[in-house]
């Protein structure tokens, strides 16, 4: 019953946030110079009756909010609403370019923990100052360069740009999956542990990666985001047609529905990759208790 | 830290200072100005007139450079400065005065974290402006991201903020008639500004990178303005070994590597 109420409580939350995300971008579109300005309406030859109907095909134009509330009831109805840009229903846009975008992030994320943990392990297992130093180091150089301008290299170059995904993701999951492990690691069973003469693998498995879990899980759901940010950058930099070049698109073209639902869907699905780990952890301390 | 850590990190406040003074007089270093074009020297290879080459307009690599440079190393702590006065002033109250206040300030925060910074920034640039001139440009770049980096800092300065605020000392004050202005002054003021530096010295490295990066998708500073962004997409254009460019690449990660090191330890991460 508590964990029925607890998922209503974090589903309207999220509800809520979603839609506060929607009326904001939707907002702040229409708020921008130039927003609704018809090329139409610039043709001489039109008259007055003419301009009227190409001001009525832009209801947004008129009336901010009713549209607004409009196209948000829209998009549950299926087609998620009418992109201006390309003439075509927003689902129809994102069914195409979805795989891109889920491949690019499956490849971030699985790519980025495995560099991550390659990282991190060895230094928490074997503590070692040169170590530690190489994985610092390493982390700290792929962190500072642009994940454009690594997208950029690597494609100019003709290497794998698939690659970049998971070299921009590793230095952001590296920094605090160290730490997390490592404080898991300086606990004091974990110290008796070692003393006792407990193998490595066994002191990982059962005495830091389980008191670690909560914080690990919490991460795996931050790092969607992150790879998220990062598909932009590789997307719009190798041309890539998945959901980050259609965001940037429609930025830059001033979709306004395009842009709503998108911010909506990246909305929901953040809240949702940071849920789904909050929702585990709490029921893993709840059976605990 | 270690004895190491700290002489690093003083050969990297003495870097940043000494790369601070050199930008800041580029002009007089180079004396060529970053936009002057060399009609008879376009794309000029390394020599001693142009240290770093000229770019496909013939203009001085190294001037530039040292402009955006400039440009990078007063822009980002400023509008990291006005991100964190931003979080301090939402995280601060909301944390300080609890209830419908901090779940207003929490959902906010929420709603901002939940979108992916680039996208953010992407969305909230392209709808400013783009005509505008060089300079406009600059600013709108650099406030945008002051603005819309206020979220994570905020986060930890609530959590910071109700931790002093239910600390002894606070109650002891309160207890002994120290309210509003001077409590903030003088309790939690003091107590808060570790964190509050931890988050304006976290912020600048990530401004720089997210300059360059809305600079490299051509929403960044406009031309004939350098900046690291707009330097680094010459890296579309110039396939052959390019000085500048590997310049522009080595002094963006000596930077950011410098920044990162006079960081408070480990404040990245918490």
């Amino acid at each position: 019953m508590r964990t029925l109420k607890d998922v209503a409580r974090l589903s309207l939350s999220m509800a809520v946030t979603v839609v506060a995300g929607g009326v904001l971008t939707a907002a702040l579109v229409r708020l921008s110079p130039g927003f609704g300005v018809d090329e139409h309406v610039l043709d001489p030859t039109r008259d007055a009756a003419a301009l009227r109907a190409v001001q009525a095909a832009r209801p947004e134009q008129s009336d901010f909010l009713g549209y607004t509330i409009s196209h948000t009831a829209a998009m549950f109805r299926g087609d998620l609403g009418l992109s201006r840009n390309w003439n075509r229903p927003v689902a129809g846009l994102l069914r195409e370019r979805w795989p891109v975008t889920a491949q690019l992030m499956l490849v971030g994320i699985l790519g980025g923990w495995a560099l991550a943990l390659a990282f991190a392990l060895p230094g928490v297992l074997w503590p070692s100052r040169a170590w530690r130093a190489f994985a610092a180091g390493t982390s700290g150089l792929l962190l500072s360069i642009p994940s454009a301008a690594l997208a950029l290299l690597i494609f100019v170059y003709a290497g794998p740009v698939r690659a970049v995904m998971a070299l921009a993701v590793f230095p952001r999951v590296y920094q605090y999956l160290h730490n997390i492990l490592s404080d898991a690691a300086a606990q004091p069973h974990v110290m008796a542990a070692r003393a006792r003469g407990v193998r490595p693998t066994r002191i990982l498995l059962w005495h830091i990666l389980r008191v670690a879990a909560p914080q690990v899980l919490a991460l795996a759901g931050v790092s969607v985001s992150m790879a998220f940010g990062a598909a932009v950058a590789v997307e719009v930099i190798c041309d890539l047609p998945g959901i980050g070049q259609l965001a940037w698109r429609a930025a830059l073209a001033r979709d306004l529905p395009l842009l709503v639902t998108l911010t909506m869907l990246v909305t929901l699905a953040t809240q949702l990759a940071n849920a789904v780990p909050d929702m585990l952890i709490a029921k893993r301390s709840g059976a605990r208790a | 830290m270690s004895r190491w850590h700290a002489r690093l990190r003083r050969v990297a406040w003495v870097f940043l200072a000494f790369l601070f003074l050199a930008a800041l007089f580029s002009d007089r270093l180079t004396g060529v100005s970053y936009a002057r074009q060399f009609r008879d020297f376009p794309a000029a290879h390394v020599s001693w007139r142009f240290p770093l080459g000229t770019d496909a307009l013939g203009r001085d690599r190294l001037a530039r450079l040292l402009v955006a440079t400039r440009i990078s190393l007063l822009l980002a702590p400023a509008a990291a400065l006005f991100s964190t006065a931003l979080a301090a002033l939402v995280g601060g109250l909301a944390g300080y005065f609890g209830g419908f206040l901090d779940r207003l300030a929490s959902r906010s925060i929420d709603l901002m974290l939940s979108l992916p910074w680039i996208f953010l920034l992407i969305a909230a640039r392209a709808v400013l402006p783009l005509n505008v001139s060089p300079s406009t440009s600059l600013l709108i770049t650099f406030a945008l991201l002051g603005a819309l980096g206020w979220a994570a800092p905020a986060r930890v300065i609530r959590a910071g903020m109700r931790d002093v605020r239910n600390s002894d000392y606070v109650l002891q004050a309160r207890a002994c008639g120290c309210r509003g202005f001077r409590l903030l002054i003088r309790q939690l003021a003091p107590n808060l500004k570790p964190v509050l530096l931890a988050q304006f010295w976290t912020c600048i490295p990530l401004f720089v990178l997210s300059e360059a990066n809305l600079g490299l998708l051509g929403l960044g500073v406009s031309d004939p303005l350098p900046s690291w962004g707009n330097l680094l997409r010459e890296l579309e254009t110039d396939l052959a070994f390019n000085p500048g460019i590997v310049a522009c690449l080595a002094l963006m990660l000596a930077v950011l590597g410098c920044f990162r090191l006079v960081l408070p330890s480990r404040s990245i991460s918490d």
